[in-house]
């Protein structure tokens, strides 16, 4: 399928910059994203994908650019910005306040509320524990601190956090760093299952063999500039591993 | 107290009594240690006070009514304090920030506005009050504003606060002492006048009751709405019977603690009577412990029922997740310091009001009993965990401490700043200990 018979993009990013003290963390990079798609951000370390991925989750403002959803063009200046736009971000560090328990982390910020305005803590419990049932049937713990909690319990929250609200569109940051093989499979699955319910997922991902199984194109960064963007099954593993290291653009897949 | 919707835990087999107690009752146990703690601060001083003197006078209707009175201005402030700490902030301001609203409260009431309005108009302790509060309120919304928009450390905010309002308040007055108050105003700082009596007192404790029961039965229903496990019903008569019974405790003790002589005499002396033959008329709960009751009561809403509670924990416990969240945080800052502001307003009312005037030394020290009686009630200062009953059981302990130590005679300040700085190391040992053991 080529890029001009798929009607507009979920999301485009035209010509972002961002620069903290001078350094440009992200020169003017041009990434897209379509419905029940998804696409890989990769490079090195400090290339700038966590950096251009914040300016579209609201945890940084750009320098220059635009932003576009669904072809219109929308001005994210804060988390909430995003959220608005049906944006949800799983960060590498989760973002979880680690003295709450799931329920009150996973709707932080958005709390139900009953008709006199206080929150509604068994509401919020039950449909966590309904959410969770679907993710992570073996997740029991709903009473503590999700500081007590294993890494891949922490995992679902995060994610249970995005996919409760209704995302459109799902920024995950190397969601599987912090897990094992088997929780690793099941956030593939899960990644699967949303693309068929047609979201867009950013996948920042370091790994190249989990960026061959689970994306479809591929957009490599380095030191703050877009390298190119590739279909994944157009390319060899080396191929990506070329444009990350030497910065060069495969020559069969321009 | 313990109305946490939250389900029930299941029992694991082979736990003690004692700990399937807690767990169907759902009661703290850290609640219970505290509770503890101060029960044995009362029995020691008391049986001290018994064996050694002669005369046990700690555990008596005066001395506790006494007690309850001189802790409302440092539990009013610390359950403030708890979200100051919270949110890994520190106020060290608040003490002198009740000597300057005290003292400027003192001048509106004592010298601005009786002039013009007549002495003794009935709108000026109100409108002191309101003046207080408001006074109290901006200048902890100032001190936000620099810590969250500057941001400059809260510790050099409130540093400099601390040292500035205090030179405010001898400012405003060349060091005068400003008395007396306006005489409905003096009634808020408590006293036999400014205290609700008999009747009034039991009122409230048939109230107290009642809410207490609403509260259970309403958890109940919440719980039952979404199918959560409930608690045996048993534990929910011990909890809901067991607080009952500490409100009718309190109330029996202040209703025992009668009117001295002389204001019984003055009292019929207006009414243009003799003293009846064996004449009791008893204090009851006094205005400043009402006006903490109230205080307490809301700011455990606030911070349990609200949205606004829920994000000074988020705060506390990962700031930047909190603002990855879409929180202002910094908007959170200035209204966590302003709400803290504005309790150092109602301290400083009551402090001026108990003590009839207002000096330049009013206050003086308080943030330090303060930040103690939020740590000592459980509030680490690595942010994230406390509880406004922890921060007012916090001040009873350390208020105790004091007086404690002034009847037993050891009334020298030097002996009181001894036990009061030992009992704070000890108290947060004990919780590191506790905390490490539950892990």
């Amino acid at each position: 399928m080529t890029k001009e018979n798929r009607g507009t993009p979920l999301v485009e990013l035209r010509d972002i910059s961002i620069a903290f003290g001078g350094i440009k963390a992200v020169d003017h990079v041009t990434v897209d994203l379509y419905p029940g798609e998804v696409v890989g951000l990769l490079g090195h370390n400090g290339a700038g994908k966590s950096t251009l991925i914040k300016c579209l989750s609201g945890a940084y403002k750009k320098d220059s650019g635009q932003i576009l959803i669904n072809g219109q063009e929308v001005e994210i200046n804060d988390p909430r910005d995003a959220r608005a736009q049906n944006i949800e971000t799983i960060y590498q560090t989760l973002a979880l306040a680690d003295n709450l328990d799931a329920a009150s982390n996973l709707f932080l910020g958005r709390e139900l509320v009953n008709k006199w305005g206080f929150v509604d803590e068994t509401k919020m419990e039950a449909e966590t524990r309904k959410i969770m049932g679907r993710l992570n049937p073996n997740f029991k713990k709903f009473n503590v601190p999700v500081s007590a909690l294993s890494g891949g319990q922490r995992q679902s929250v995060a994610i249970a956090r995005a996919v409760y609200f209704n995302a459109k569109i799902l920024i995950m940051d190397e969601p599987t760093a912090a897990l094992g093989p088997h929780e690793t499979q099941m956030v593939a699955e899960l990644i699967d299952e949303l693309k068929r319910q047609g979201l867009g997922i950013f996948l920042i991902e370091h790994d190249i063999h989990s960026v061959m199984k689970l994306c479809d194109r591929a957009s490599v960064m380095k030191n703050g500039q877009l390298v190119g963007t590739v279909n994944v099954n157009e390319v060899t593993d080396d191929d990506i591993l070329g444009m990350i290291i030497l910065g060069k653009k495969p020559a069969k897949a321009a | 107290m313990s109305d946490t919707p939250h389900s029930a835990q299941t029992s694991a087999p082979g736990e003690g009594g004692f700990r399937r107690f807690l767990r169907a009752t759902e009661i703290d146990p850290r609640l219970l240690g505290m509770l503890g703690a101060l029960l044995l601060i009362w029995l020691g001083f008391h049986l001290y006070g018994a064996l050694v003197l002669g005369e046990g006078s700690f555990l008596t209707p005066r001395n506790l009514w006494n007690l309850s009175v001189q802790t409302a201005s440092i539990g009013i402030m610390a359950t403030g304090m708890v979200l100051v700490i919270i949110t890994r902030n520190i106020d060290l301001s608040v003490g002198s920030i009740v000597g300057v609203v005290g003292m400027y409260t003192g001048l509106l009431q004592v010298e601005w506005l009786p002039p013009s309005m007549g002495l003794g108009n009935p709108m000026i302790w109100i409108i002191a009050v309101v003046f207080g509060i408001a006074l109290g309120t901006l200048i902890g919304w100032f001190h936000g504003l620099l810590i969250a928009y500057l941001a400059i450390p809260s510790f050099i905010v409130t540093l400099g606060g601390l040292m500035m309002w205090r030179g405010m308040a001898f400012l405003a007055s060349s060091g005068r002492t400003i008395s007396p108050v306006d005489t409905t105003f003096a009634l808020l700082g408590g006293g036999p006048y400014g205290s609700i009596g008999a009747t009034g007192s039991w009122i409230l404790c048939a109230i107290a009751c009642a809410g207490i029961v609403w509260a259970m039965m309403r958890g109940r229903a919440a719980r039952k709405l979404h199918g959560f496990a409930l608690r045996p019903m048993w534990a929910e008569y011990v909890v809901a019977g067991i607080s009952a019974g500490l409100v009718l405790i309190a109330t029996l003790i202040v209703n025992a603690y009668p009117w001295p002589k002389g204001i019984l005499k003055d009292y019929y002396a207006k009414l243009g009577q003799e003293v009846p033959e064996g004449a009791f008329v008893a204090h009851g709960f006094a205005y400043p412990v009402i006006i903490m009751v109230v205080v307490v009561l809301v700011m455990t809403v606030l911070m349990t029922r609200t949205r606004f509670g829920r994000y000074v924990f988020a705060i506390g416990g990962n700031p930047e997740a909190a603002a990855l969240s879409g929180i202002n945080t910094r908007a959170m800052t200035v209204k966590i310091f302003a709400l803290m502001g504005a309790l150092a307003g109602i301290a400083a009312v009551i402090a001026s009001a108990r003590l009839n005037s207002a000096t330049n030394a009013l206050g003086d020290l308080d943030e330090l009993m303060v930040i103690a009686a939020a740590v000592v009630g459980g509030t680490s200062l690595a942010g994230g965990v406390g509880t406004i009953y922890g921060a007012i059981i916090g001040a009873l302990v350390l208020v105790s401490l004091q007086t404690g130590m002034v009847l037993i005679g050891f009334g020298d300040g030097s002996y009181r700043k001894i036990v009061i700085g030992v009992a704070l190391v000890l108290a947060v040992y004990l919780d590191i200990v506790y905390r490490k053991r539950i892990k």
